[in-house]
C-alpha cells in the first residue's frame, strides 16, 4: 500500500525566487510607506505623555495613583502581567515552534521576537515605578554591599521574578539579535554610503560562511531548547507572586499552567493585531499568508479554551472546598451580576461583576468562533477577535488582582478601587512606547527573517508545492495503472 | 599582501551541495563555502569539523546552576540567617526557580559570547565581502590559490566547477585572508583547509 500525506498549504505565495524574497522584505526599509511617519508621530506623542506621567509619579510619589491600604496592587501589576504575557508569543514562536519544526513560524518569528523584547521593556517599567523610590531599584539585586550586609530574600517569589524577567529579557534579546545578523548583512550588501557603514557595523561582520552557519544552527537549537522551559518558567513565576500568598482568589495551585496558557493566548492576539496591519501596510501578504493566520488562530482557540477550563476549575474548587472566604471571592466579588447570577444565587451584585463578565465574554466565549474554518481564515474576524482578546486578557489580570483584594477578611477595610488619570495615562503611554519601538524596528530592520524564509522556500513555496502535488498525482496514476496491468496479466494467464 | 581565491558561483543550494561532494571526490578541498541561508548537510559534504558550541553551552549552564545554589545556600544559611515565615534557613526547594533561571542565563550568554568570539563578530568589524550576492541569492565556493597555485590544478578545478553547474567562475583578490576551517579527513585526521 502506498500512502501520501495531504499536501500542506503553501507558506510563500507568488512564485518567489530567493532574490524576490530579499527584494520584497528589504523594500519597506528602502522605501518606507508614508504612513510610517504619521504612525510614528501619533505613537511618539502617546509615548511622550506616558513618560511625562511616569516622571510625575516618580516626582510626587505613588500617592497620585488610586491605590489604598486595601487595594495596594492594581493597574500597575495588571499592566505588568499583561505586558509580560504579550511577550510570550514571541518566544513560543521562535523557540517552541522551532523545536516542533513548524515551518510557518518563519513568517512571523522576527516581528514576534521584537514584540517580546518591547513588551518585556514595558512590563519591567511597572514594578520599578511602583517601588516609589526608583533610584533605589538596584536594591533588588543581590550583591555584596555596605548595608550591613543586607541580602534580598531568596525565598520570595518577587525576587524569583527579578531573576526570571531579567533572564527572559536577556535571552530574548540575544536570540533576536543573533538571528538578525545574517539579515542585516543582506541589507548591508544592498545599500551604499553611510547606511552601508552602519549596517556593516550592525551585522557584526557576518559573511555567511559554512562554519558561521554551522555554529548558528547549533546556537539557535540550544537557545530554543533553553528558551522553551524558560518561557514556561517566566509566567509560572509571575503566577507565584499571587499563588504563594494566602489571599483567597490568589491562593490557587492551578495558577502556573493557567497563566502560561493565558500568556500565549494574549501574545498571539497581539501578534495578530500587529501583523495584520503590518502585512497590509508593508505589502507582505505573500509571506504572512492566510495559512499563517489560521495556524495562529488554532493556537488561540486552544489556549483560550485552556484558560476557560482554568476559570471554571477555579470556580468549582472554590465551591467544592467549602471554604467560605474562597466562595466569597468567587461568588460575591466576581460572578454575581445584577441580572442573572446575582438574583439566581440570591446575593447582592459583586462590585466588579462587569470586569469578570467582560473577561469571560472576551476570553472564553468569543474565541470559540474559531472552531469554524471560515472564520479562522477571515482577516476581519481575526482582527476584531485579536482586539477582543487583548482587552479580555487585561481584564483577567484586573479581576484576579483587584477583586481578590478589595474586600478581604476585615469588612471595615472594604473599599472600591478606581484608577486615577495618571494610572490610565501611564498604561496608554506604554502602548505608545511599545508602538514607537515597533515602528522603529519595522523601518530599519527586516521584519521577516529573510534567511529563514529562503531556507523553507523549496518545501513551502507555492510553485514547489504545486510540483510536489503534480508528482504525487502522477505517482498515484502510475500505481493505479500498474494495478490494471497486473490484473490484465493475470487475466491473460487465466486464458492460457 | 593580496590573497587570491578561485570562486565558483551557483544559483541553487541543491546544485551546490552536489558540486561540493563532487569536487571533494576529485581530491580538491574548497577553502570556504558561502550561502545566504543554512544549507542542511553542507558542513558534512565539506568535511567541516563538528562545532563544540553546544558543549560550551552545557559547561556554562552547569556553572550557572552551581553558582546559584552555592550563593543562595551561603547567603541564606551561613552569611545572614533570617527567619522568613518560619521556614528553615536552608530551604532547598525555594532555590529551584532562581537556580533554573541562572542556568539558562549563564548557558545562553556564555554560548552567545563564545559564538561571537569564535566567529570574530564585533561591532568594530567591517567585514570584507567576497561577493555581495552571497547574502542575497548566490551560493559561492572559494578555493585558496596559494594551496592550488599550479596551472594544472586551477584548470581542473575550474572545469569541475563549471561542469557541476557553476554559472560563473572567477578569481577574486582580497585584502584579508579568509579564516581557515578545520576539515575532517578519512580516518579521523583533522587538517586545515588552508595552504599551510
Amino acid at each position: 500500500m502506498h500512502y501520501t500525506s495531504p499536501i500542506r498549504e503553501p507558506l510563500i505565495n507568488g512564485n518567489k525566487s530567493y532574490h524576490d524574497i530579499t527584494e520584497d522584505i528589504s523594500r519597506s526599509i528602502e522605501q518606507p510607506p508614508r504612513l510610517w511617519w504619521i504612525a510614528l508621530l501619533v505613537s511618539g506623542a502617546v509615548a511622550t505623555v506616558g513618560v511625562l506621567l511616569i516622571l510625575y509619579t516618580i516626582w510626587k510619589g505613588i500617592g497620585v495613583w488610586g491605590l489604598n491600604k486595601t487595594v495596594n496592587w492594581a493597574w500597575d501589576i495588571t499592566n505588568f502581567v499583561w505586558w509580560i504575557g504579550i511577550g510570550h508569543a514571541g518566544t513560543l514562536i521562535s523557540a517552541i515552534l522551532l523545536l516542533f519544526r513548524q515551518r510557518w513560524r518563519t513568517g512571523v518569528n522576527r516581528a514576534a521576537e521584537a514584540m517580546t523584547i518591547f513588551a518585556v521593556m514595558c512590563a519591567g517599567l511597572f514594578p520599578l515605578i511602583h517601588m516609589g523610590r526608583i533610584w533605589m531599584a538596584f536594591f533588588i539585586f543581590p550583591y555584596p554591599n555596605t548595608r550591613g550586609i543586607l541580602w534580598p530574600n531568596f525565598n520570595s517569589p518577587l525576587l524569583w521574578d527579578v531573576f526570571a524577567i531579567s533572564t527572559y529579557f536577556t535571552v530574548s534579546l540575544l536570540f533576536w539579535y543573533t538571528g538578525l545578523l545574517p539579515d542585516i548583512a543582506s541589507i548591508r550588501d544592498r545599500t551604499k554610503g553611510l547606511a552601508r557603514k552602519i549596517y556593516s557595523r550592525l551585522s557584526f561582520g557576518w559573511t555567511g560562511t559554512a562554519k558561521q552557519w554551522q555554529r548558528f544552527e547549533s546556537l539557535s537549537l540550544v537557545l530554543a531548547g533553553l528558551s522553551t522551559p524558560l518561557v514556561l518558567s517566566v509566567h509560572s513565576i509571575v503566577s507565584f507572586d499571587f499563588a504563594t500568598s494566602v489571599i483567597p482568589g490568589w491562593h490557587t495551585t492551578i495558577f502556573p499552567p493557567y497563566f502560561v496558557a493565558g500568556a500565549i493566548f494574549s501574545g498571539f492576539a497581539m501578534v495578530l493585531t500587529l501583523m495584520l496591519i503590518a502585512r497590509k501596510v508593508m505589502g507582505l501578504e505573500q509571506y504572512i499568508t492566510i495559512a499563517h493566520i489560521e495556524s495562529m488562530n488554532k493556537i488561540i482557540v486552544m489556549t483560550g479554551s485552556i484558560v476557560g477550563i482554568a476559570y471554571i476549575t477555579e470556580f468549582f474548587v472554590a465551591w467544592y472546598s467549602g471554604n467560605v472566604y474562597e466562595q466569597w471571592v468567587f461568588i460575591r466579588n466576581r460572578v454575581a451580576d445584577p441580572f442573572i447570577f446575582g438574583p439566581l444565587l440570591g446575593v447582592e451584585p459583586a462590585p466588579y461583576w462587569w470586569a469578570y463578565w467582560s473577561m469571560m465574554t472576551c476570553n472564553v466565549l468569543s474565541p470559540q468562533i474559531f472552531w469554524f474554518k471560515k472564520l479562522r481564515r477571515s482577516i476581519v474576524v481575526t482582527f476584531i477577535m485579536s482586539i477582543f482578546i487583548n482587552i479580555g486578557m487585561w481584564f483577567e489580570r484586573f479581576v484576579i488582582i483587584v477583586t481578590s483584594l478589595h474586600r478581604d477578611y476585615i469588612p471595615s477595610s472594604w473599599t472600591y478601587y478606581s484608577p486615577t488619570w495618571v494610572e490610565v495615562g501611564i498604561f496608554v503611554g506604554t502602548l505608545g512606547i511599545f508602538m514607537t519601538l515597533f515602528l522603529i524596528f519595522c523601518r530599519y530592520l527586516p521584519v521577516i527573517a529573510m534567511a529563514e524564509v529562503k531556507a523553507i522556500l523549496k518545501v513551502a513555496g507555492d510553485q514547489y508545492i504545486e510540483k510536489i502535488a503534480e508528482k504525487e498525482k502522477a505517482d498515484k496514476e502510475q500505481t493505479y495503472l500498474g494495478g490494471a496491468n497486473l490484473a490484465g496479466a493475470l487475466h491473460d494467464k487465466d486464458d492460457k | 599582501m593580496k590573497h587570491k581565491y578561485l570562486v565558483g558561483v551557483y544559483n541553487d543550494d541543491d546544485v551546490l551541495l552536489d558540486a561540493v561532494t563532487q569536487v571533494r571526490k576529485e581530491g580538491y578541498q574548497m577553502h570556504e563555502v558561502f550561502t545566504p541561508f543554512p544549507v542542511h548537510g553542507l558542513d558534512e559534504a565539506m568535511g567541516l569539523q563538528d562545532t563544540r558550541l553546544h558543549t560550551i553551552g552545557f559547561v556554562f549552564g552547569a556553572i550557572g546552576t552551581l553558582f546559584a545554589l552555592t550563593a543562595m545556600s551561603y547567603i541564606m544559611s551561613i552569611d545572614w540567617k533570617v527567619i522568613v515565615g518560619g521556614k528553615p534557613f536552608f530551604s532547598f526547594p525555594a532555590y529551584g526557580p532562581i537556580s533554573f533561571e541562572l542556568t539558562v542565563l549563564f548557558a545562553s550568554v556564555g554560548m552567545t559570547v563564545v559564538y561571537y568570539i569564535r566567529n570574530g563578530f564585533s561591532v568594530l568589524r567591517d567585514a570584507e565581502i567576497l561577493d555581495p550576492r552571497i547574502t542575497d541569492d548566490k551560493f559561492v565556493m572559494a578555493f585558496c590559490l596559494k594551496k592550488y597555485h599550479e596551472e594544472a590544478d586551477i584548470t581542473k578545478i575550474t572545469g569541475l566547477l563549471k561542469q557541476s553547474g557553476a554559472e560563473e567562475v572567477y578569481v577574486k583578490e582580497m585584502e584579508n585572508e579568509l579564516e581557515a576551517n578545520l576539515i575532517k579527513k578519512d580516518g579521523g585526521v583533522i587538517v586545515e583547509s588552508h595552504h599551510h
